[in-house]
């Protein structure tokens, strides 16, 4: 197996920004592997395990594609007209590297705009189970933490962070 | 100044009522007065205190609170303030202490509220008394099979006969408990809706808006597999659902269920995998409570009201659900998962799954609420063109009420501007 280099897995991590930012999302699932899982913990029990643990969010790849066909529906209130979202990543690290997984962590800030509201800056880390797939690196799994101590003023998690 | 602020005009079956007790501060400032200082309160569970020493602290109705457990293992609710100068003296969000140390100047408060170390006490030489200054707590504080509620006004009835009626609807919502017992899951959803506080109240009843505001919850649900019927008889849902008058101001819908229950209802969402423990999960309900009992609790749900601002929803999962207005266009929430004490790892892991498909901020449906609800306040900047709120569905039906009528939210409406019209 390959060595993976930091710069592979911020392609990746960048790609799935401008795709999750540019409301790319049909193209953002063929970025996930058939059993990915996405994950928002709670703000006060962020390392909890979701199955004894009331999550913000908390997703089989079923669910997922369930939501992406949800936040493309224009009955989706909540992103109807869709929020106009800007991330930016940094401070990549590789933490592990079992087999063909591979641990990041990454930092994020997401600002995010709506019409007639305030603007709403979401800051936290990403950690991702990165998977070496033949086609190349598969996000396996992604587990989002907000910094905030509560969501707050936040409001909704309306659209994939 | 007391005025009403509706229209109940029961001859021309019209219920209308004034969009200025959704936009006034002087509004909010009366209710605070006449409404959270005068009703009980929602403060916390008794779960969430599994220890003696164990403590949270929140606010409820704007009061900084600490809700604990003693040395002894006995509940108590402390205002979370120093009685010198007035400093929150626990700034931690939960955990286990025996004592409360104010970190401005020392104080330190005993787990039950004691006095016990003033730094320099003897600098005080005329009445000062330690025994004096303990913590304070609000005037009342009471519980109801492990729900524990503050209230402000010492005159109040006591918490058993406010909740009233509405105790029968918390019965069968532990019902599903075998024990009775159900306990606070960890995890809390917090999160502000820039809306007034009243409108989450009739949202969390109003089921009227449900195939309007919920069509990709619904979506959804039909994607996995779950039986949608169109609705029949004039009806807005796919199955009947009533709303019921609770005495006091609370009211709750009771709805035949077609979506799903984590107690004994099964869908395909739950997995072929869960089918055998939750067969046993109704066998056990229909000889615990016998086959009547056990259909409400498997296959009914409720939205259930205590007035002013406890919401428990039994419907795709549990949720506890309090808010406080801050202001008069914007509310916090929190929200949390109930589940019964004894449940299994998976059954537990099925409800809390089952939660998210529906309600929470990261949810199938909560986040179209909380945007709804966010629309009114926007639309509400008109109020003074366009001034009343129809709320006349189902008025006047001679037979029962509808979840999808509007009677529950008169129902409420009646309560708050009785109490507001007061003195």
């Amino acid at each position: 197996m390959p060595e993976v280099t930091r710069s592979e897995v911020e392609d990746l991590l960048y790609r799935e920004a401008a795709l999750l930012d540019e409301w790319r999302l049909e193209e953002w699932l063929d970025l996930l592997t058939d059993d990915a899982s996405y994950y928002v913990p709670p703000n006060d029990h962020p390392e909890g395990d979701h199955h004894k643990t009331l999550f913000i969010l908390a997703d089989d790849i079923v669910r997922i594609r369930e939501r992406v066909k949800r936040l493309m529906s224009p009955d989706c209130h909540a992103e109807y007209p869709h929020s106009r979202t800007r991330r930016l990543i940094g401070n990549v690290r590789i933490l592990a590297v079992e087999g063909d997984l591979i641990t990041v962590a990454a930092n994020f800030v997401c600002h995010r705009y709506r019409r007639y509201e305030r603007i709403r800056q979401y800051t936290g880390g990403y950690r991702y189970i990165v998977k070496r797939a033949d086609t190349g690196l598969k996000i396996h799994e992604r587990r989002v933490f907000i910094d905030a101590h509560e969501l707050g003023s936040l409001g909704s998690l309306s659209f994939i962070l | 100044m007391p005025r009403s602020y509706i229209i109940d005009d029961t001859e021309r079956k019209r219920f209308l009522l004034d969009r200025e007790a959704l936009v006034s501060s002087a509004v909010l400032q009366e209710e605070m007065a006449k409404i959270f200082a005068k009703c009980w309160i929602y403060a916390g569970h008794s779960s969430e205190l599994k220890k003696p020493n164990d403590f949270v602290t929140r606010k409820v109705a704007g009061r900084p609170v600490i809700f604990n457990r003693d040395a002894r293992g006995d509940i108590h609710c402390f205002l979370n303030t120093c009685r010198h100068r007035g400093a929150i003296v626990c700034t931690e969000r939960e955990g286990s202490r025996r004592s409360f140390r104010c970190v401005y100047h020392g104080w330190a408060y005993r787990n039950d509220g004691v006095l016990g170390i003033v730094p320099g006490a003897e600098a005080y030489k005329g009445e000062f008394d330690t025994k004096t200054l303990g913590l304070k707590t609000p005037a009342r504080f009471e519980s109801y099979r492990d729900f524990w509620f503050l209230n402000l006004d010492a005159n109040a009835p006591d918490l058993r006969d406010y909740l009233g009626r509405a105790r029968d609807y918390i019965d069968l919502v532990l019902d599903q408990s075998p024990s009775g017992e159900m306990e606070i899951v960890a995890g809390t959803q917090e999160y502000d809706v820039a809306a007034n506080w009243k409108l989450m109240v009739e949202n969390s009843v109003d089921d009227y808006h449900l195939p309007s505001t919920h069509a990709t919850w619904l979506n959804y649900m039909a994607n996995s597999g779950v039986k949608i019927e169109r609705p029949s008889e004039g009806r807005v849902l796919p199955t009947k659902g009533l709303a019921i008058d609770l005495g006091n101001g609370h009211f709750t819908t009771d709805n035949i269920n077609f979506r799903g229950r984590p107690v004994a209802a099964w869908i395909p969402i739950y997995g072929e995998e869960a089918k055998p423990e939750m067969a046993e999960i109704r066998r056990e309900l229909v000889e615990r409570l016998g086959p009547e009992r056990a259909r409400r609790v498997a296959d009914t749900n409720r939205n259930l009201i205590i007035f002013p601002n406890l919401v428990i929803n039994d419907g795709s999962s549990v949720t506890v659900r309090t808010f406080f207005p801050d202001g008069p266009a914007k509310m916090h929430v929190t929200a949390w998962a109930l589940g019964p004490v004894e449940e299994s790892e998976a059954a537990r892991a099925r409800r809390l799954d089952a939660f998210l498909t529906f309600y929470g901020p990261g949810g199938f449906a909560t986040p179209d609420d909380v945007e709804a609800l966010e629309l009114v306040q926007q639309g509400l900047a008109n109020w003074q063109d366009d001034r009343w709120t129809e709320m006349s569905r189902g008025m006047g039906r001679e037979d029962e009420q509808l979840n999808s009528d509007e009677h529950h939210l008169r129902i409420f409406w009646r309560r708050w501007n009785q109490m507001m019209d007061v003195a």
